[in-house]
């Protein structure tokens, strides 16, 4: 191999730089904690259960969006047959029982715990008006 | 090596398009499936919504502004000073700007110097949803001309296509310009377009749109054109109405009573 | 081949310096531009296309004009056009990428462009503009990366590449006709309403595109060592003379129609370029000097004794391609909103960051054609050393 110095120094910085959150998180102590949400007081089951809302619930509200915005269909019946308004906007609640926010009120103890653990920035809520809870 | 370096380049670039590609097909075949219903308190349905705008109404209360305070109170709609800059989807104009091709030297007096709200026509033939690239407007089967605020890529087409000049496009942020916000109804993000969408919000939970609501003065009727008992249609028996720019073959569906 | 890119005189990488510069101006302000939104430009509610739409139109006349060189040259064998067809078609790959960014810096939402692909709307025009832009890039790539590949190795360029040379010629015709659809066939602008913008955009696409190419070429027999030899460029300027005569024709229809039939909605558009409607007289200089610069250009061109002066035929050229780039660039678009549906006039200018990310788009088509160019001449040995 040609400059085999070379690639192989090339290599190891790259190496290096690559696994630079792993090494430097160890070497300066710090510890990755998972995130803490608060959970809406005295309600226990959200639309889906936990998993499937963790690992789902983007694409839940992206059905939901097309449902509403493009079908003009606004209810949601889960799988155990309780209905939901689809909705991003507000807390109200209706005979249909409430949305998102109507449990989920303050997007900083909540949403924002996940989102920024994951550096993940939803633009929902440039237009969806955010939940402030109780401020 | 034995393979050179540009046709390396050229490998490398078509498999990005590759599987960009197969990422693409995959996404465009996820279909939503609905297990929604339409139900939040007996919605309003129509087959043909209209807007019939009573002038003569209209102009019994001078400088009234209802209408048009509700529409963008309840829908967010910033407050742009600036008239290069405003977002508006229902206000006022002149005789001649609203109806160019009724103006003439001896109109009657009201006509000539009150003013006539105008928004929205929600044509039938309309040609803003015949240019968006991305349908993010469309004719709703109930006629409503519907706005996707979260597929509009701010292209304006709609707004060149509009002969009626009812599109605002928000040049940027609205929120500082919201006086006050409501967070039953989303606001909008800067880059998009929006007008007036005959309140689907509303109807779908059996309310009239909000400026029918909030005239005192009663001349905005809202109504099903397919509908023979409509309010709509026993105004259009009573009385002459006129619509803008009719010649251009739009259809629009709100009607003018003079 | 790019390496060759990568080697060049002090004058070689001043120019690039500046196209850099350039760039990096554009790349800031359009930065703000996704910040704050499209309101640090001068469009408003009214006029809602301006300086980027405007840059577009003109520049696809000039992509489609390669058209030009590669039609006598493929379909009838005009052997003159040899030397000098792949240069049109690298002016082609430059203005269409460059059509590209200016569309997508007039985008609201340009984060979202990809809709127009996940949502097909093919009763828009602006999916087909897609599609036939797109697809004229990639054929020009294929063509002109085949092509220099096979000059390179002294062979003849593959089997492949014919069909693709005599699909480019409708195609080239398309992306200018298909730019035209999306401006004429809305009735809420009367001024674009009219059959013959498809033609008049064809015909100043071809007095300002073979314009541009016979610049390019003189320009680089004073710098390269590359001459595209003097028949190339007499023919190039024979066609750019019944190009500018059409154009004057069909600019002159439409005063006719204009004019005498003595609509308000059709005149006062006219009235605002030539005259000043409301007082808003900001394009009325510069279409009187478009007018005069290609009726001088005329002038010059019909003369063949004219037209074969190097230095008359320079001045020609130049004049053309600022009157086209006048008539699309500045008076074409804005004026299709004025007076807007409500019958309201008002003024537009472009602002600085406007102009600064124009200029870095123009940039990037510079630093395309010069890296092109650079590449091309190398292999032909014809740089100067």
């Amino acid at each position: 191999m040609h400059d085999r110095g070379r690639i192989i120094l090339g290599l190891l910085v790259f190496l290096a730089l690559i696994t630079f959150p792993i090494w430097y998180n160890l070497i300066s102590g710090q510890e990755s904690r998972p995130p803490e949400i608060e959970l809406p007081a005295g309600e226990t089951l959200c639309v889906a259960d936990r998993e499937f809302m963790r690992t789902e619930h983007m694409q839940l509200l992206m059905d939901w969006r097309d449902e509403v915005v493009r079908g003009d269909r606004r209810i949601y019946t889960a799988s155990d047959n309780r209905t939901f308004p689809m909705s991003l906007s507000g807390t109200s609640r209706t005979e249909h029982g409430g949305s998102c926010m109507s449990c989920h009120d303050n997007k900083d103890k909540f949403c924002d715990r996940c989102h920024d653990y994951l550096a993940v920035k939803p633009y929902c809520w440039d237009c969806h008006v955010e939940p402030k809870g109780g401020q | 090596m034995a393979i050179k370096r540009r046709d390396f380049c050229w490998l490398a670039g078509l498999s990005v398009v590759g599987a960009a590609s197969g990422k693409v097909l995959s996404v465009g075949a996820e279909e939503t499936s609905g297990s929604g219903s339409t139900l939040i308190g007996e919605p309003l349905l129509g087959k043909r919504w209209a807007m019939v705008v009573d002038l003569q109404a209209c102009r019994k209360e001078e400088g009234c502004r209802d209408c048009i305070k509700a529409c963008h109170a309840t829908h967010n709609v910033p407050d742009l000073d600036d008239p290069d800059e405003e977002v508006k989807w229902i206000w006022k104009e002149k005789f001649h700007h609203a109806f160019p091709d009724q103006e003439h030297e001896y109109l009657r007096h009201d006509l000539r110097h009150e003013e006539i709200l105008v928004f929205c026509n929600h044509c039938d033939n309309p040609p803003c949803t015949r240019v968006c690239p991305t349908q993010a407007t469309w004719k709703r089967p109930d006629g409503i001309v519907m706005m996707d605020w979260h597929r509009c890529i701010g292209c304006r087409y709609c707004v060149a296509a509009c002969p009626y000049g009812s599109r605002s496009f928000n040049w940027r942020d609205p929120r500082p310009f919201i006086d006050e916000t409501r967070t039953d109804f989303p606001t909008r993000t800067r880059g998009v377009v929006e007008k007036c969408t005959f309140c689907d919000e509303r109807l779908a939970q059996g309310r009239p749109p909000a400026c029918v609501e909030s005239c005192e003065s009663k001349c905005l009727i809202f109504g099903d054109l397919e509908d023979a008992d409509s309010a709509v249609r026993e105004a259009l028996r009573t009385r002459h109405a006129i619509r803008r720019k009719p010649g251009l073959g739009t259809q629009p569906e709100v009607y003018y009573l003079v | 081949m790019i390496e060759k890119a990568l080697t060049g005189g002090r004058g070689y990488w001043i120019w690039i310096a500046c196209t850099l510069s350039a760039i990096a101006a554009g790349a800031y302000c359009y930065v703000l531009q996704l910040n704050t939104g499209l309101g640090i430009t001068g469009l408003s509610r009214d006029i809602t296309w301006g300086f980027y739409i405007a840059q577009f139109t003109f520049l696809v006349g000039v992509a489609a004009s390669a058209v030009m060189v590669v039609l006598p040259y493929y379909l009838h064998d005009f052997k003159v056009f040899g030397r000098i067809a792949i240069l049109g078609e690298f002016l082609a790959i430059a203005a269409v990428s460059m059509c590209m960014l200016f569309i997508m810096v007039d985008l609201g939402q340009p984060g979202r462009a990809f809709n127009m692909i996940l949502h097909p709307s093919p009763r828009s025009i602006l999916f087909w503009d897609m599609i036939v832009l797109n697809g004229y890039l990639v054929l020009n790539v294929l063509i002109s990366r085949a092509s220099l590949n096979a000059e390179r190795n002294g062979e003849a360029p593959p089997a492949w590449v014919k069909p693709l040379i005599i699909l480019s010629i409708p195609w080239a015709i398309s992306i200018h006709t298909v730019t035209a659809f999306i401006y004429s066939g809305l009735a809420a602008r009367p001024f674009w309403m009219t059959a013959i913008l498809a033609p008049r955009f064809l015909a100043s696409a071809f007095s300002s595109g073979p314009a541009l190419l016979i610049l390019v070429c003189l320009f680089l027999r004073r710098v390269t060592r590359f001459d595209a030899g003097w028949e190339a460029i007499r023919k190039l300027a024979i066609i750019v003379t019944y190009a500018v005569l059409a154009n004057i024709f069909f600019v002159l229809m439409e005063f006719f129609t204009a004019f005498y039939s003595a609509i308000p909605e059709h005149v006062e558009h006219f009235t605002y370029l030539y005259v000043g409607l409301d007082g808003h007289r900001e394009l009325v200089p510069w279409m009187w000097l478009s007018a005069a610069l290609v009726l001088v250009a005329a002038v010059l061109l019909v003369n063949p004794r004219l037209r074969d002066r190097q230095g008359l035929l320079t001045f020609a050229c130049v004049a053309v391609v600022l009157s086209i780039w006048i008539e699309k660039g500045l008076g074409m678009i804005v004026t299709g909103f004025v007076p807007s549906p409500l019958g309201e006039v008002t003024g537009y200018a472009p602002t600085l960051p406007e102009f600064l990310i124009t200029m870095g788009i123009y940039g990037i088509g510079a630093l395309l054609i010069t890296v092109f160019y650079k590449v091309t001449l190398s292999v032909r040995g014809q740089v100067k050393a």
